[in-house]
């Protein structure tokens, strides 16, 4: 039994408190991440049960969807969400926990600012009212969002009721082309299993293209997983994962961090170990991807053109209504297509990477007079990296402005949102209707492509500006 | 903290023949700036539901009078996307004690069973005779029996069952909720986590 595990088994069945016959398990959470918007009511259920947080010291709460992304050092104009800021501050300070509010340096986006800070650690079970917390799992952790009920539930005891997943398991071999990004390779995946390919399944990523991939890169991925429907994504630390982790402000030291270490060393799928589902893709297939629809499974190659309906699965009055909010036709070509907005951030593509990434296109050139560009960086880390390294001179001389922390135009919860109408190249996860903005059309892409759509005003390969600069 | 025991439904039933509706369309973001769980109804499919200027949409199915019900019916792959549980909130709060549809997300599903909606997954078959059932008679009753695990479409006695775990089951049939019982087993969890190695 103890043999045959795949590394999700391991993580889960070591969290296990109580299994309940055909009913849910009960798991136990090591970690807790906290925001404003999903927060509020739960801490309203305890005041209501008269209970405490069982474990402040597992909790941690920052505030990031709801805040704005210029003069964060003023007032919050919006009374509403001046409101929900101030009762997560309440909260945190009643019940010890620890608070990154706004202006705090430790500020950010939740799913950036976790791995920052060590909070995130491979074996670890962690949970966040926020769909996007599978970002985690690029740790080997088992991570994933939750519902208020469900953020009640571990704030009183630490512990959450789901069924097991199914497993799955992902595999992309060989290596990837010039130009394609860890944001390309997980569109692709999205494109093939569609939005619901993965639902009912903890999805494992395995491969050369994932042992190569940078920790930005696989936090990338993985954040991605529940755009498939999956609960989660996990891959198997290793001494990338080490060497990230090291010396973080809540990762173990000392002693305490070799005891980790050789249980983090067990922590990868046995090799006969079965899953309910794999499935297989050839990285050199993937090239830079671009959605033309309203679900992020609607995704293309660049350089092709948008599918016929009859091509594609799922309902063909479905599929029309989604072109037709978008104003594209079935048949377009995505090259060439006016855009008016580009977004780079997110809890997608927030990190320093995605910023070293964008500058390379934009450098030395200027952005087309006609874009608007929100270039918002994950958290006030990646600020001072994208300071340091000398990547703000290059937007700045590029005709760009860099925005202070926050999801900001991802969902569109503050003044970040995108017009009625408007077409934006957007480094963030969904394109649903709306989506950054009431009528706001997206189109969702990796930084490079962001940015060259910045550069050049349109939908635009990037290999091209890339390959003039190498010639 | 217990919520409204769900035991026999018998209502009409309000179609949404659309795929992948998520939950940005079931409430979008900018409604989810409240700190107390109420009057989320009145924003529920906001922007399908309204113009811009606030005034109704008239072909949308909410605005049209012909259709009401406790049950909301939808395309394949429903409640997909964000987290939010303010969507299941929505669906609640606007009146519907049920959701119908031939798959659910994930976390939606979790969501609507941890506040006493019940999500009923049909086979994709069954799914379009309700939808053909509602187009050809709007007051079309479906009876939804959770002890039987069983949803009737009364007029054509066409019957499918639906899953659900028993332990779910019984929460939903005495509006039982998961933190009264995760509370009870504080000692339980002291031990375990006690032991964690880590």
């Amino acid at each position: 039994m103890s043999s045959r595990k795949t590394l999700f088994d391991k993580v889960w069945d070591s969290h296990v408190v109580r299994s309940i016959e055909n009913g849910p398990d009960v798991l136990f959470i090591d970690r807790h991440l906290v925001h404003e918007v999903t927060s509020p009511v739960a801490f309203l259920g305890l005041k209501k049960r008269g209970i405490k947080v069982l474990h402040p010291e597992r909790t941690f709460a920052t505030a990031d969807h709801n805040t704005p992304t210029i003069n964060q050092h003023l007032p919050v104009q919006d009374p509403l969400s001046a409101n929900q800021l101030k009762a997560l501050e309440e909260n945190a300070a009643e019940h010890n926990i620890p608070y990154w509010g706004l202006g705090h340096e430790k500020n950010g986006i939740v799913h950036v600012i976790g791995p920052e800070a060590g909070i995130t650690v491979p074996g670890a079970t962690i949970v966040c009212g926020d769909s996007h917390t599978s970002t985690h799992g690029a740790f080997g952790a088992i991570a994933f969002g939750i519902g208020t009920s469900e953020v009640e539930m571990v704030l009183s005891t630490q512990c959450i009721m789901q069924p097991k997943p199914k497993r799955m398991r992902i595999n992309i071999h060989g290596q990837l082309n010039r130009a394609v990004t860890p944001k390309d390779v997980a569109l692709f995946i999205i494109s093939r299993l569609t939005t619901s390919g993965a639902t009912g399944y903890f999805v494992e990523y395995a491969g050369d293209v994932f042992r190569t991939m940078s920790m930005e890169g696989r936090m990338t991925v993985c954040n991605l997983s529940i755009e498939m429907g999956a609960r989660g994504g996990i891959i198997a630390p290793d001494e990338k994962t080490f060497a990230y982790i090291k010396d973080r402000e809540y990762t173990p030291k000392g002693t305490d961090w070799e005891q980790a270490m050789s249980y983090w060393a067990t922590l990868k799928t046995d090799k006969d170990a079965i899953f309910d589902k794999e499935v297989t893709f050839n990285g050199s297939d993937i090239e830079p991807m671009i959605t033309y629809g309203t679900n992020p499974g609607m995704g293309i190659g660049i350089s092709n053109d948008i599918p016929h309906a009859e091509t594609v699965q799922g309902g063909v009055s479905t599929y029309k209504k989604s072109l037709e909010y978008m104003d594209f036709k079935e048949g377009d070509a995505m090259l060439g297509k006016k855009i008016d907005f580009v977004f780079l951030g997110s809890c997608t593509n927030g990190r320093i990477e995605d910023f070293r990434a964008f500058a390379e296109i934009v450098k030395g050139r200027k952005k087309a007079p006609h874009v608007t560009a929100w270039l918002v960086p994950g958290s006030h880390r990646v600020e001072e990296a994208i300071r340091q390294e000398g990547i703000l001179e290059i937007l700045t001389e590029a005709g760009f402005e860099l925005r202070e922390p926050g999801c900001s135009a991802c969902l569109a919860m503050n003044d970040d949102k995108i017009p009625a109408g408007k077409y934006a190249v957007s480094t963030s996860n969904r394109n649903f209707e709306g989506r950054q903005g009431p009528g706001a059309r997206t189109l969702l892409a990796s930084p490079l492509v962001a940015a060259a759509a910045a550069v050049t005003g349109k939908v635009t390969d990037p290999r091209e500006l890339m390959a003039l600069e190498t010639v | 903290m217990a919520y409204d025991k769900f035991n026999i439904l018998k209502s009409t039933a309000v179609p949404l023949p659309i795929e992948n509706v998520d939950t940005d369309q079931i409430i979008p973001a900018r409604f989810l700036k409240a700190t107390e769980r109420k009057g989320f109804g009145d924003n529920l499919f906001r922007d399908w539901r309204y113009h811009p200027d606030n005034t109704p949409k008239e072909h949308f199915v909410l605005n049209n009078p012909v259709y009401s019900g406790k049950i909301l019916v939808g395309g394949k792959n429903f409640g997909s996307g964000s987290s939010r549980e303010h969507a299941a909130w929505a669906i609640y709060d606007y009146g519907f004690r049920a959701v119908v549809s031939s798959f659910f997300a994930d976390i939606f599903r979790n969501n609507c069973l941890n506040i006493g909606v019940l999500p009923v997954q049909v086979s994709p078959e069954f799914l379009q005779k309700i939808f053909q059932a509602i187009e050809e008679d709007p007051e079309t009753t479906f009876e939804i029996s959770l002890p039987d695990q069983t949803i009737t479409i009364l007029s054509t006695r066409a019957q499918e069952t639906f899953d659900i775990n028993d332990y779910k089951k019984e929460n939903m049939l005495n509006g039982f909720d998961d933190i009264d019982y995760l509370l009870n087993m504080e000692d339980e969890i002291r031990r375990f986590t006690n032991e964690l190695p880590i």
